[in-house]
């Protein structure tokens, strides 16, 4: 899609596979619900695509509360994947996705790898969704809860499995709680993903010092929002420079500057997250102000800014802070 | 659900520690049902991140009113607010108090502390309905008490400064003992061990009960999935506080 600003035309679009998306902004699964609820405050089509909450083969209730904290800059959540279960997202949450003028990414999380087939082929046999997303920052029941994510053979195996059951592009999102993000974006390379989403949230953990008593149910949560950024950027970085696959970023998000800094580390797109809910509308303020960036900056097409960071050297330290 | 931008018409201090804020908001004022909130963004940084929920106290044409006590960071800022600032708000969220339900002729409405809130709005709104109405409210002390707006007011305080000393339920347990009114329904709202308290008083005389539950949120509007509430249906094991509530009835509610 080509949009007129400041009398340039510029191109937003990009391509994943057979996937056109009209611009590089995505919602974060989770953040937007099924892509239904916001539809009042909120022109869905106006977003490059949606990431749905996470689908499990069967609904689940989620944690008991506390389930969220703010923390400086951020929040910690641990809502535990609540989630209507796969069966009721396809009967009554896609009907409306399928009238959307935005691309559908499911995002699948589950608990075994047969889980993991088993939603996604239920997927695999409707119409409307465009990707898939996998969320492996989930415990693995048969390995007493260790999270598949922090496990590279398991990550990939994953991959592998759901490689065979779809010829839809194939995202897995990584976890940032390694050592090291790129080990994990290779494996999922070489097992056949089409991207990677960078990065999911970090473990972190608040205390009530009058109580002492940790603040979630579940003790540590996973932290996002502003207070996440630098740290998301330079998995990106890192990410992107160790794979050819495309890396989606995420982390932190708020403003059109923060996404062009996502592009420059090589992300191909970014995703939108936890301001979303400080406000419905934040992808689409994202989406308009990158394209502001472009036409004040003469870039003709968005594209050209993937990876583009100049790395030679720093920036004045003093001309950042003041 | 609408966002706009309000500008603040006035912030005064009404009781100790309690702030009265008046937002212009044409927009949304008109649409508020009692028991209805509102998730306002403090200011446009990132700290506070996160919007701040506020019951609706009463809403005038296109003024709308909130009350709210300094408790912490988001408060705090708030009630640094000058005449002339806009904040961002979203509303009217929530499911409304049933008002309508024609099983009672006396709303018995229970307070503690700024669970006061959304008592106005939802007493004006009681009278229109040909409703009689009784409130109890309770209080630290005779200082922080807001008792404008309201009809019929019974109060106690935890220091005894000012009616009943004890808690609300002390005061309704009383009142109760010297005669029960005419087909009550109680609408409360406050902190949870009060609600509590008020839910089981309700089972206790066989009244119908709504509470209005106060809790973090995140979003306000069912996305997050961060203020559940747990319920007593087996079949559901959690409602949202801002979606499915704050209002629900207290025989759902698993206390």
């Amino acid at each position: 899609m080509h949009a007129q600003s400041g009398g340039n035309l510029i191109r937003t679009s990009f391509r994943l596979g057979p996937v056109e998306f009209k611009n590089r902004v995505l919602v974060a699964s989770g953040t937007f619900g099924y892509g239904d609820e916001c539809v009042s405050a909120v022109d869905v089509n106006r977003l490059g695509g949606i990431v749905t909450k996470s689908l499990s083969l069967k609904p689940r209730e989620g944690n008991p509360p506390p389930r969220i904290v703010e923390t400086t800059g951020g929040m910690l959540n641990s809502i535990g994947l609540a989630n209507i279960g796969v069966h009721r997202f396809v009967s009554e949450k896609l009907p409306f996705l399928r009238t959307v003028d935005t691309a559908v990414i499911a995002n699948i999380a589950a608990s075994t790898i047969e889980e993991y087939c088993a939603v996604l082929e239920i997927l695999e046999g409707e119409e409307g969704i465009d990707a898939y997303e996998i969320n492996v920052s989930c415990p693995n029941v048969r390995e007493g809860g260790l999270n598949f994510g922090t496990s590279c053979p398991m990550t990939a195996e994953i991959t592998k499995q759901l490689r065979g059951r779809t010829r839809r592009p194939l995202i897995i999102k990584l976890t940032p709680n390694v050592t090291h993000i790129s080990e994990f974006a290779r494996a999922v390379e070489d097992a056949g993903a089409d991207a990677v989403s960078v990065m999911n949230t970090l473990i972190g953990m608040a205390l009530d010092v009058r109580t002492r008593k940790p603040v979630l149910s579940t003790v540590t949560g996973g932290l996002s929002g502003p207070a996440v950024k630098p740290v998301a950027l330079a998995k990106v970085y890192e990410t992107a420079r160790a794979v050819k696959i495309p890396v989606i970023g995420i982390g932190g998000i708020t403003n059109g500057r923060d996404a062009i800094e996502f592009l420059l580390a090589g992300a191909l797109a970014i995703q939108v997250g936890t301001a979303n809910f400080v406000d419905p509308a934040a992808g689409i303020k994202v989406a308009d102000e990158m394209k502001a960036y472009c036409a004040e900056q003469g870039i003709a097409d968005m594209g050209s800014l993937v990876g583009a960071l100049d790395a030679r050297t720093g920036v004045s330290v003093l001309d950042s802070w003041l | 659900m609408l966002q706009t931008s309000c500008p603040v018409l006035s912030l005064t201090a009404v009781a100790e520690n309690v702030f009265l804020l008046v937002l212009d908001a044409p927009e949304i004022a008109p649409l508020v049902r009692p028991g209805q909130f509102l998730n306002v963004r403090i200011d446009e940084t990132s700290d506070p991140l996160l919007r701040r929920p506020f019951s609706v106290y009463r809403t005038e044409g296109n003024r709308l009113e909130l009350l709210f006590n300094v408790v912490g960071r988001g408060t705090h800022a708030l009630a640094e607010k000058r005449k002339g600032d806009r904040l961002d708000v979203l509303g009217p969220l929530g499911v409304p108090f049933t008002l309508d339900d024609p099983g009672f002729t006396t709303a018995v409405l229970v307070a503690g502390g700024l669970g006061v809130a959304p008592m106005p709005i939802t007493t004006r709104e009681l009278l229109l309905k040909g409703k009689a109405v009784r409130t109890f409210l309770g209080a630290r002390n005779k200082g922080s008490l807001v008792t404008t707006h309201l009809v019929q007011v019974e109060i106690a305080t935890d220091d005894g400064s000012e009616g009943l000393r004890g808690t609300v339920v002390d005061l309704l347990e009383r009142a109760f003992a010297s005669g029960v009114p005419a087909r009550p329904k109680i609408f409360a709202c406050g902190p949870h061990p009060m609600l509590k308290a008020v839910a089981a008083f309700a089972v206790r005389f066989d009244i119908p009960c709504e509470v209005s539950m106060e809790g973090p949120m995140g979003c306000g509007i069912g996305i997050c999935q961060g203020c559940p509430v747990e319920l007593t249906n087996p079949a559901k094991k959690y409602a949202l506080m801002c979606k499915d509530g704050p209002t629900f009835d207290a025989r759902t509610i698993r206390w």
